[in-house]
């Protein structure tokens, strides 16, 4: 017995084991999201974060040891930003083609995101702290904790809400596309990469390639539009 | 493959260090991808090893966000006597700014064929 508690301690420390639950949690849930045909609620990061939160809960491991192994997984966020690159120079003839409704919808979208998340915020009568965190929530997690540096809101809380509307819009955004009866995987792509990012984007990209390049434009010009509106809308809708 | 790989990490390394020369308000990685595209107009038809790396990356996007979500679990506890009132301000400015941004897109783009 005392040897299973000491392999344990070992293990347990080194980054192997954090790496190799990542991968297999993640494969075991995108096995689940593909056996039900990529269900929208059967979302593999929200079902591979569920799992691995219970399993370092059950093991009572603290997140730096986890993070030491899973941060080889989580570096390829760099690379992966640069490879959308790629599809964007595959789909360029679409891209140009419909670069006037990118536009327009890009700085109508981009300004619903900060003023819907602020005054429904106030309209709930959540705290000034709660609206500062909620205002960078659609834009990617490096440019948020940019804005929330910025404005002065609690980093932590402005992670969760980022992570959170992209989990919550990778959910929602198929049954909401086939409600409105919209079948343009240019606009619908365009619009889960806006509102939610990288996760949106991940979900494009499991749709549809075309409906992940407009995702991975939205996700890049929403991120500097962002950046820019958040400082000028934001004592306006604090008022 | 490792070309290709080497490509991505010097486009990005290229970003990052433009970012922090001119201190841009933007992610390095971000830049990097402007730099790439860039450099890839010119290069038709595009490296095939490079677009089967890019493929493989954007193929599992999902996998790379779980580190950073299992993170930010931990700080659940930040949202406090407000929970339910947060998620619902979160679920529903997502809903509304997705119906919006696809709405504006798509009307734009009937008036354009006019």
């Amino acid at each position: 017995m005392i040897n299973f508690v000491e392999l344990w301690v070992y293990l347990s420390g080194s980054p192997l084991l954090w790496l190799t639950a990542t991968l297999v949690v993640y494969i075991a849930a995108d096995a689940i999201s593909v056996a039900l045909r990529r269900h929208p609620l059967a979302n593999p990061v929200l079902m591979a974060v569920a799992f691995l939160s219970v399993i370092l809960l059950a093991t009572g491991t603290q997140f730096p040891t986890y993070f030491a192994g899973a941060q080889f997984v989580h570096f390829l966020l760099g690379p992966a930003t640069v490879a959308l690159a790629i599809p964007l120079v595959r789909y360029l003839p679409d891209v140009r083609r419909t670069l006037v409704p990118m536009l327009t919808a890009l700085i109508v979208g981009s300004v619903t995101a900060i003023t819907s998340a602020v005054l429904l915020a106030k309209l709930f009568g959540l705290d000034r702290g709660a609206m500062l965190a909620l205002a960078p929530k659609s834009s990617t997690a490096a440019i948020a904790m940019g804005i929330a540096e910025k404005t002065g809101a609690d980093p932590s809380l402005t992670a969760v809400l980022v992570i959170l509307t992209g989990i919550s819009g990778a959910i929602i955004v198929t049954p909401l596309m086939n409600v409105l009866r919209l079948k343009n995987y240019a606009a619908r792509g365009f619009a889960a990469g806006l509102t939610s990012h990288g996760i949106g984007t991940a979900r494009a990209f499991q749709v549809d390639p075309l409906a992940g390049t407009f995702a991975g434009i939205g996700l890049g010009l929403n991120g500097l539009l962002t950046a820019l509106l958040v400082p000028l809308l934001l004592p306006w809708l604090l008022d | 493959m490792i070309t290709a790989l080497a490509t991505l990490l010097v486009s990005q390394l290229a970003g990052e260090a433009l970012v922090r020369l001119v201190s841009l308000p933007i992610p390095g990685p971000v830049v990097g991808m402007i730099l790439l595209f860039v450099v890839m107009l010119t290069r038709t038809p595009l490296p095939p090893a490079l677009g089967e790396t890019a493929d493989g990356l954007l193929r599992h996007l999902s996998l790379l966000f779980v580190p950073a979500g299992t993170g930010v679990i931990q700080h659940l506890d930040r949202f406090g006597t407000n929970a339910v009132r947060l998620v619902a301000v979160v679920v529903l400015a997502t809903a509304i700014t997705l119906a919006v941004t696809a709405l504006v897109f798509e009307f734009a783009a009937r008036w354009m064929r006019q």
